[in-house]
């Protein structure tokens, strides 16, 4: 298996899908000669002409409000907002149009589009240039977000929301694109879309993890070993759609469980998992379920940013009070079986 | 580098000084204004039958509304001839991106007007089938249409189809973004749009003067380089002639073109909102004089293209569109409550899935 970054194999999806589908366009800003502020897009305007990889001018509601006519008008649009804390003026359109479109005229207009979103932290962007933006879009009904862990994971999961009739919103984690790893490009192995996976399997407690926060999660499961514990680590891969029968499985077979995310915590996507892991698990849990997440602070600065992210201690004195010695106090119990 | 722009590609951009006008309040010709050709007699007799029957609609709109039948309804009385005109500009082929306040162009579009009035009766979608009509859903955040005529008409233009979108919006919709990054895309990808707006003089209750300083709304094309005209939006004629010659200008891959229509909502903003409370009844007075059917009838009449027939036709046309639209409206219409499930994705989730089972079983409980 040849080894690739996450770029250059988000490159290779966006070219793959340029060539098997003529109604596949990328357009947004600098995607052009340039190839994105990141490169993501480099090359396809000369391979695949202006006609299919366009530069527009410089406004994000504009990009995706032509998006979403284009897609009315059959094309598949795949735009990218240059940075995640740019994309906010598209807003208006992506929660009132985007997302509902297909619900306002009662299934008879889909809008098979895709944004791609340079997204959160780890690359010592200035003020303005990393957010965690994953829960706004997480919490309008409508859309598909995904957020990928593994070069062969976004190869796979962006020909998969290209291919999506519905909209999504393609969450890719800035501080992984330089991030090189083995992926099957030619065959698929990867899992199915809208299916989490376990990346590491064990049995005393799962870790779940989406995108920027996953190889964090693998680092603490590897360092937890050492100790003696040892960590399963479920990668969401897909935001919306939840596989809620992949996370409660592993938690029912662990017992106990933390959810990581680098965005600030409050009424944040792990909060939600949080909540359906006990709403289903109850009864498999040994502790509660907690969450280990950035602060409630606004994106912090390059200097501050590594106090903010969670990063390997903060998820082991998270697993420390998994109350692993705790004797549990069992008699009512069993009452109930008598 | 040169950055010097020549006098006549600006001024090839600019509307003219005055709203374009064939025919004044009296219903008598004007001089005919040079560059526009007066439409053909039959085009201007059937605008007149569909002028007729959409205000006759919009009366029986604003009615129902009275009776509990309708959620809101914007009128667009006094706006006829804009909406009858953007409807008639158009083939079949081309798209229409209408606001909620034109049902009155839908309905003279061809559109089953229980499906127009859906969404405004409180259902969830937009009624009409949007793909097979070419007619979006009436779109309520202001301007954001705009941009979606936009799209569309570049997504024609690459498919090599011979087809048009044009954008309605208001002047209160002028001042939003999306608006502006619509022109300028256009501008930018030369896409077939006629961006088309109805200055009725009030966003809600903002007058114009507080709306913009520019010395007419159809100046805010030149900034982007979107030839522009404006029109007298009461005068049938005028707007026919004008919107036929933007979508031409479209059509023939000249890119974007702007008008603006100076027109009146007679109405308030909805059967829930007060006009008195910032205009006067003189105003309204004044711009009754200006009433554009009426308009239009003198004026055919003087040319001998419509007869007392012909009025009386028009007028039992628009009464039977009434009473059969009345008697729609007053059936009940039982909705699948839990199809509010089915649209949200092509696949419901999961999760969509037990939440569509949550509701079937409270309905059940609550029918035993």
């Amino acid at each position: 298996m040849p080894t690739v970054s996450m770029a250059q194999a988000l490159n290779t999806a966006l070219r793959d899908a340029l060539r098997d589908d003529e109604r596949v366009l990328v357009f947004g800003e600098d995607v052009g000669p340039l190839g994105g502020v990141f490169r993501i897009t480099d090359g396809l305007t000369r391979d695949f002409g202006e006609e299919r990889c366009f530069d527009t001018p410089l406004a994000e509601s504009g990009i995706v409000g032509l998006a979403v006519g284009m897609a009315m008008g059959g094309f598949r649009p795949v735009v990218e907002m240059q940075f995640d804390a740019f994309a906010y003026p598209a807003f208006e359109q992506i929660a009132s149009h985007v997302a509902k479109l297909r619900n306002r005229t009662r299934g008879r207009l889909a809008l098979p589009m895709v944004i791609r979103v340079p997204y959160a932290g780890g690359i010592g962007g200035v003020e303005h240039h990393c957010d965690s933006s994953e829960a706004y879009y997480a919490h309008t009904p409508g859309l598909k977000v995904v957020t990928p862990a593994t070069p062969e994971d976004a190869y796979w999961l962006l020909r998969d929301a290209i291919a999506d009739p519905d909209p999504v919103v393609f969450l890719e984690p800035k501080k992984l694109y330089w991030a090189k790893a083995e992926a099957a490009l030619e065959r698929r192995a990867a899992a199915p879309f809208g299916r989490a996976v376990v990346r590491r399997p064990g049995r005393d407690a799962t870790l779940v993890a989406y995108g920027p926060s996953v190889p964090v999660a693998l680092e603490a499961a590897s360092a937890a070993a050492e100790d003696g514990l040892d960590l399963e680590v479920v990668d969401l891969r897909t935001i919306v759609p939840f596989d809620d029968e992949t996370v409660a499985a592993s938690v029912r077979r662990t017992g106990r469980c933390v959810v990581v995310q680098e965005a600030q915590g409050f009424a944040g996507v792990g909060a939600e998992i949080a909540a359906r892991v006990q709403e289903r698990c109850f009864h498999s849990l040994a502790a509660p379920v907690l969450r280990v997440a950035g602060f409630d602070i606004p994106y912090p600065p390059p200097k501050l940013e590594h106090v903010h992210l969670p990063g390997v201690d903060r998820i082991l004195d998270a697993v420390d009070r998994l109350q692993f010695d705790d004797r549990p106090d069992v008699r009512h119990l069993s009452r109930g079986a008598a | 580098m040169s950055t010097k722009t020549s006098a006549k590609a600006v001024r090839e951009l600019l509307p003219s000084p005055a709203p374009i006008r064939f025919v004044d309040e009296s219903g008598t010709a004007v001089k005919a204004p040079a560059g526009y050709a007066i439409p053909p007699d039959e085009l201007l007799r059937e605008a007149y039958r569909w002028m007729v029957v959409g205000r006759r609609f919009d009366t029986q709109a604003t009615a129902l509304t009275k009776q509990g039948r309708l959620a809101v309804y914007p009128s667009s009385r006094g706006q006829e001839a804009c909406q009858v005109g953007g409807v008639l500009a158009l083939r079949e082929r081309d798209w229409l991106f209408p606001t909620y306040r034109d049902s009155v162009a839908l309905v003279a579009r061809g559109l089953d007007p229980v499906e127009v009035l859906t969404l405004l009766r409180g259902d969830w979608h937009c009624g009409y089938d949007p793909a097979a009509t070419r007619v979006a859903p009436q779109c309520t955040p202001l301007a954001t249409q705009v941009l979606h005529a936009t799209g569309m008409a570049e997504a024609l233009r690459r498919k090599g189809e011979d087809g048009v979108a044009m954008a309605f919006v208001g002047d209160g919709g002028t001042s939003e973004g999306d608006f502006h990054e619509a022109l300028n895309f256009a501008a930018v990808l030369k896409a077939p749009v006629v961006f088309f707006v109805q200055n009725n003089k009030y966003a809600i209750s903002v007058p114009l003067a507080k709306q913009s300083a520019a010395p007419a709304l159809a100046y805010k094309g030149v900034g982007y380089g979107v030839p522009a005209e404006q029109v007298d939006g009461n005068d049938l004629v005028a707007v026919l002639s004008v919107l036929g010659a933007a979508v031409e200008h479209a059509r023939s891959g000249r890119g974007p073109f702007l008008v603006e229509a100076h027109t009146y909502r007679m109405d308030a903003h909805t059967n829930a909102d007060d006009a008195g409370r910032y205009r006067d009844d003189d105003e309204v007075r004044r711009w009754a004089g200006a009433d554009p059917v009426r308009r239009l009838e003198t004026y055919l009449r003087g040319r001998g293209l419509l007869t007392d027939d012909d009025v009386e036709s028009a007028r039992t046309q628009g009464e039977t569109f009434a009473a059969g639209l009345r008697a729609r409206m007053n059936a009940d219409t039982e909705p699948d409550l839990l199809e509010i499930f089915d649209h949200v994705y092509a696949e419901p989730t999961p999760q969509l899935l037990e939440q569509r089972e949550q509701l079937r079983a409270e309905l059940n409980a609550q029918e035993s």
